[in-house]
């Protein structure tokens, strides 16, 4: 059930005024419905993208979040347009409440978003957090949003330059927490190179990682050194610079003790992201993950050369499930995005 | 005695890679389910591993050995454990993990009391951890009828299979954990004739809950609550955890135990503690759990003269449920014709501390009650100064917080308005914030958390020797001072909001209606 409001020539005042009319209408009718209040979402993208837009934020399910303001580019435009819905996802049940979700679609020219801050200020949920995200391009307009959002959502794998892409994660980190796609696909491994060297007899080994090696989709090099610079500022590496030759980045961290080989080696796969890592310790001992049905296949090699595989469990997310995560991660903090971004960086400069 | 656990590992080092992952790395761990093939086991627990399967986070090496009595080959129990999953797990199964789950399950068949059989079952964990290339941790889940908590206690000691000094043995168990005061006692006796206590979760499953957890969340990380969270601002507390349904199936369970046992001594004796404790110095187990045992320690057991004056039981009568006649409780099957049985209690108690001294917490619950409903109702005392008229309206009514756990979770205060108009009257308004609103995400089943933190050594939501014990000192009395009473039980209309009797327990206050 939807309620809708649309005008042509309007002005955010307009705009605002027709959303608090619309609450109350609502609620007059509803005494159930709930506005969702966990955060303003300000996507930025060209109007003939808005299918493609609408279907990917379908597809995150719980995770959409509560305000969504539309920006559809339209070259040429000078007037301001929009549409206003408000509803719910859910049909109403007895005793239970309905949680309502709105939608603002403006359609606007480029002069429009030289001055996007004054035009979304009036229409954000004042006191939530609000999240700018802009899927194909567009930067100076997120550039103008920069003090008003709080977030912002990018896929660094966007980016064909991993260099460039990196930096303008960097520089957009200076205002704005950045929740980078390319960074959320490396979590689950992450989390199991963690967990791979959590018990107290591996935590050792930690110190003694001799080289790393990434296989990544040909376009996922971003989370590949991502997952590199990761390692290196947990584990208090130099990160050295990585040199491309014979189809693979390839390149060097440090530390007092030892050299740490890195290679990261393009992979044809389906789904964007990570398709393995492995860990090389000096005494010969290695740790590999790699992508396999129902989860990730951990294999271990022994200093003694005995071997053992086995799987770990895990249901794969998809790219719905990377972007409803990513709209997730918005409200949360992870301390340790900054300092891997910044060893990134150094390893492609 | 227990053998001495080995030391913390965290004493080398962090490990510095599990900064800022929301997922905490879990020991590799082979798990035993006692009573596998049972209801608790098929619709809670094979779920809950699922889903932490689904989501990637049961630890990278993991097996899970099923034992009942029933003897069948593994495949059998995998099938069991498969249809279990497909048909209560909270989201739809994705095959491959699946396959992948089950594929590490195994089974032994024997009866619990068969102390020689647990050398069957030490066989296989030796054998997993063989496959596995080293030891895994091990954790003993008891989701077993009551009375074979302590024979499969002592049966693990016998078979060696409490203690290893290279990893960590951990024990959960089940409510109840003793069904008196005398039983609980003789049952941690066994249980610490065994264990550490810090190899012992006993489950109260309410804790894994996130509304219940977020009790603590509300009053600890709000500061403007903290100044009226007392004796001189709050009139009363009232916990309420009433069910619209009838006992249904659970007879032979519900008419031993009564919603005293079923639900009072754990469950809302555990809200009780939350909003009454003292904050934590920190979120750690035991400094959390020091606190809620001493305000468990501030209630004084009732005298036998005293029960009769703080408490009502009652027995629902036939009636309405959801607009239907329904009969009542001595007409449920299984139930016997001449059961005393409660599906109602009431009970008003009191924190005797500087906090708390003079601040009546009544606690209610019942069977087949108007609504489905868990909430923490704190009515505050009224303005000390009208000035205000009040004719022509309700006028001015005292504040009340109301943190309800289901089933819209969320929390709602009560404040005087103006009516709009020419004239300064006051009615109460509600100024409601839910938990559905601004949190997208669906919460895991309190299982999931539950497990999981048993497998990582954190205790926090798991109930303390000691707290179990305090909680029963609390209810004990009273169950002998109702089993000593030979009066007619109080009865009430299914349908309705309970027996009068528990009106004139809350008088002067009243009950929040339901």
């Amino acid at each position: 059930m939807e309620d809708l409001w649309r005008e042509d020539d309007t002005t955010p005042g307009a705009i605002e005024a027709a959303l608090r009319r619309m609450f109350v209408e609502r609620h007059k009718e509803e005494r159930a419905y709930v506005p969702a209040r966990v955060m303003n979402m300000v996507v930025i993208a060209d109007r003939e993208f808005r299918g493609e837009v609408e279907n990917r934020l379908q597809r995150v399910g719980r995770f959409h979040p509560s305000r969504l303001l539309l920006v559809l580019v339209d070259p040429g435009r000078t007037r301001l347009a929009a549409s206003v819905r408000i509803g719910t996802v859910d049909a109403p049940k007895s005793g239970s409440i309905s949680v309502g979700r709105e939608r603002v679609s403006l359609l606007v020219g480029e002069k429009h978003l030289k001055k996007l801050d004054t035009i979304l200020d009036p229409l954000v949920v004042t006191d939530l957090a609000t999240m700018v995200w802009s899927p194909h391009g567009y930067p100076e307009a997120v550039d103008e949003l920069r003090q008003l959002a709080q977030i912002a959502l990018l896929d660094s794998q966007d980016e064909q330059d991993v260099e460039r892409a990196l930096a303008r994660a960097d520089s957009l980190s200076h205002d704005t927490y950045v929740v980078d796609l390319a960074w959320l696909r490396s979590t689950p491994w992450r989390e199991r190179i963690a967990a791979a060297f959590d018990s107290p007899r591996r935590r050792p080994d930690l110190k003694a990682i001799s080289a790393v090696t990434v296989r990544h989709r040909e376009d996922s090099l971003a989370s590949g050194v991502l997952f590199c610079g990761w390692l290196a500022s947990r584990l208090g590496w130099e990160p050295g610079a990585l040199s491309q030759g014979r189809g693979k980045w390839t390149g060097s961290a440090h530390t007092r003790r030892q050299d740490i080989r890195l290679t990261l080696e393009p992979v044809e796969m389906s789904s964007p992201g990570l398709a393995g890592v492995t860990i090389e310790m000096a005494s010969g001992q290695t740790v590999s993950l790699d992508r396999s049905p129902g989860g990730l296949r951990a294999s271990r090699r022994e200093r003694d050369g005995t071997e053992r595989a086995w799987t770990v469990m895990g249901a794969s997310r998809g790219e719905g499930g990377i972007l409803g995560e990513g709209v997730r991660q918005a409200l949360l903090r992870d301390p340790t995005y900054r300092p891997a971004l910044k060893s990134a960086e150094a390893m492609v400069v | 005695m227990a053998v001495d656990v080995k030391p913390d590992p965290q004493s080398i080092g962090e490990n510095p890679l599990i900064e800022g992952l929301e997922r905490l790395p879990v020991p590799a761990t082979t798990l035993t389910i006692f009573g596998a093939t049972g209801d608790l086991a098929h619709r809670k627990l094979l779920p809950a591993l699922y889903n932490l399967a689904h989501e990637g986070a049961l630890p990278e090496r993991f097996n899970l050995i099923g034992i009942s009595r029933r003897e069948m080959p593994d495949d059998e129990f995998r099938e069991l454990a498969r249809n279990a999953i497909v048909k209560y797990s909270r989201r739809e199964t994705d095959p491959t993990v699946l396959e992948g789950l089950l594929g590490r399950v195994r089974y032994v068949g024997f009866s619990f009391d068969d102390v020689a059989s647990y050398a069957k079952l030490k066989k296989v964990i030796e054998e997993l951890d063989e496959e596995g290339g080293g030891k895994l941790n091990r954790a003993f889940y008891l989701s077993t009828a009551p009375e074979f908590f302590p024979v499969i206690v002592g049966a693990l000691k016998e078979a060696d299979l409490n203690y290893d000094a290279d990893v960590d043995v951990r024990c959960i168990i089940e409510k109840p954990f003793g069904t008196d005061l005398e039983s609980a006692v003789e049952l941690q006796a066994v249980v610490e004739h065994v264990f550490r206590e810090n190899q012992v979760y006993r489950i109260d499953h309410y804790l894994g809950k996130e509304t219940v957890q977020n009790v603590m969340a509300f009053r600890f990380a709000n500061f403007m609550f903290e100044p009226v969270w007392n004796r001189n601002y709050i009139e009363n507390i009232q916990i309420t955890a009433a069910e619209d349904i009838g006992i249904g199936t659970r007879a032979g369970y519900y008419d031993q135990a009564g919603a005293l046992r079923d639900l009072v001594q754990n469950h809302m004796l555990q809200l009780l503690t939350l909003v009454c404790m003292e904050p934590p110095a920190s979120f750690e187990a035991d400094k959390v759990r020091d606190e809620k045992v001493k305000v468990l320690q501030s209630i004084t057991p009732p005298t036998p003269e005293e029960v009769r004056e703080c408490t009502v039981r009652a027995q629902y009568t036939a009636g309405d449920e959801g607009g239907e006649d329904v009969g009542g409780y001595l007409q449920e099957e299984g139930v016997p014709d001449d059961s005393r049985t409660e599906t109602y209690a009431a009970i008003k108690l009191e924190v005797h501390n500087w906090r708390w001294a003079g601040v009546p917490i009544y606690l209610r619950t019942g069977k087949r009650l108007t609504r489905k409903v868990t909430e923490i109702a704190v009515q505050l005392k009224p303005v000390p100064h009208l000035a205000f008229q009040s004719h022509g309206s309700v006028g001015v009514q005292p504040n009340q917080l109301v943190l309800t756990m289901q089933p819209n979770e969320g929390v709602s205060l009560s404040l005087g308005a103006k009516i709009p108009g020419s004239s300064m009257r006051i009615r109460p308004v509600n100024m409601e914030f839910l938990y559905g609103s601004a949190f997208m995400s669906q919460s895991p089943e309190a299982y999931e958390r539950l497990i999981m933190d048993a497998m990582r050594g954190e205790a926090t939501l798991f109930t303390r020797n000691d707290e179990v014990i305090a909680q029963w000192s609390i209810i004990d009395p009273i169950l002998k001072a109702w089993a000593a009473d030979d009066e007619p039980l109080h009865t009430y209309e299914s349908g309705t909001a309970g027996p009068k009797a528990a009106d004139e327990l809350i008088a002067p206050h009243k009950w929040r209606g339901l």
